[in-house]
């Protein structure tokens, strides 16, 4: 087992995509401003894409339907980021900042 | 042992197959500190910087998975469109002067490396225990197999998202119109 076929090994396509998770799930709890949850919910998103992508060339027996599923997820953050990124105008519009401990009106 | 291709011996660096293996090592490398800068950094723009160069390592592990249509589309959609909306919206509401973008307390920081970590250490040790069997290929996924399955197969779903699409992009003129005096 060399490093140098690493790229013909389904587990490293996984603990990539793990590593990419957790770094994800670490910017949505410390990022301060809805941009930067965003930005770390790509990397989430593009986690799971590699997942799809990986299983896609090493197991499924229809080697389209994993290319199709990450061309859809791609397609669902595009609108995502479209739609988040209105609101987070929106919200600056109406409280003159994005940090997310301005944003307590609902906080009873 | 999880399916892999079969290259049996341990390439010599200075092969084709070597000089492969050291591409990808560098790719993969390219998408962690991507992905690092993208989640540690002090400055939106940083993070966005971080976050074009993780997706640009994304397209080249797509490379590696035998894809390259949707390596492009990677690189057109989510670094040529997303990271670039991105970028305009620090642009428009995000002003640099007090901002601080690091940890909201002083304990937030280590209890989210210790959440990330365990999301991350049980999602490696399921998938280094778990047992996957590959199949035999029925077709050999090139660009022309992709279409035809998105207009016969997944026609319904190809519809659909365009609509969700145009949806998105009505509604997200909306929200953005509404309150604005001028």
């Amino acid at each position: 087992m060399s490093f140098l076929t690493l790229y013909n090994n389904l587990n490293t396509f996984l603990y990539l995509a793990a590593i990419l998770f957790g770094m994800g799930v670490y910017g949505i709890v410390t990022h301060r401003t809805l941009i930067g949850m965003l930005i770390s919910s790509e990397l989430i998103l593009a986690a799971a894409s590699i997942n799809f992508m990986a299983f896609n060339r090493f197991t499924a027996p229809d080697p389209t339907v994993g290319q199709v599923f990450t061309l859809f997820i791609m397609a669902i953050a595009a609108a995502e980021a479209a739609i988040g990124l209105s609101i987070i105008i929106a919200v600056y519009r109406n409280y003159k900042s994005v940090d997310t401990e301005d944003l307590v009106e609902l906080n009873g | 042992m999880n399916p892999s291709m079969a290259i049996t011996e341990a390439p010599g660096l200075f092969t084709a197959n070597g000089l492969t293996g050291l591409i990808f090592l560098v790719m993969m490398a390219v998408t962690l500190i991507g992905g690092l800068i993208a989640c540690t950094a002090e400055r939106l723009v940083r993070s966005v910087a971080g976050l074009i160069v993780c997706f640009i390592g994304v397209a080249a592990l797509y490379y590696f998975l035998n894809s390259p249509f949707v390596a492009l589309m990677q690189i057109l959609i989510y670094v040529g469109a997303v990271c670039i909306t991105i970028a305009f919206a620090i642009m428009l509401a995000a002003p640099e002067e007090n901002k601080k973008n690091g940890p909201a307390g002083p304990l937030s920081g280590p209890l989210a490396f210790i959440t990330a970590g365990i999301v991350t250490i049980g999602l490696i040790v399921m998938a280094m225990r778990a047992k996957f069997t590959s199949l035999p290929k029925v077709n050999g996924g090139s660009v022309k197999e992709i279409g035809i399955q998105f207009l016969t197969s997944y026609s319904m779903v190809f519809e659909l998202i365009s609509i969700v699409l145009l949806i998105a992009i009505i509604g997200a003129l909306v929200i953005a119109r509404a309150g604005r005096s001028k």
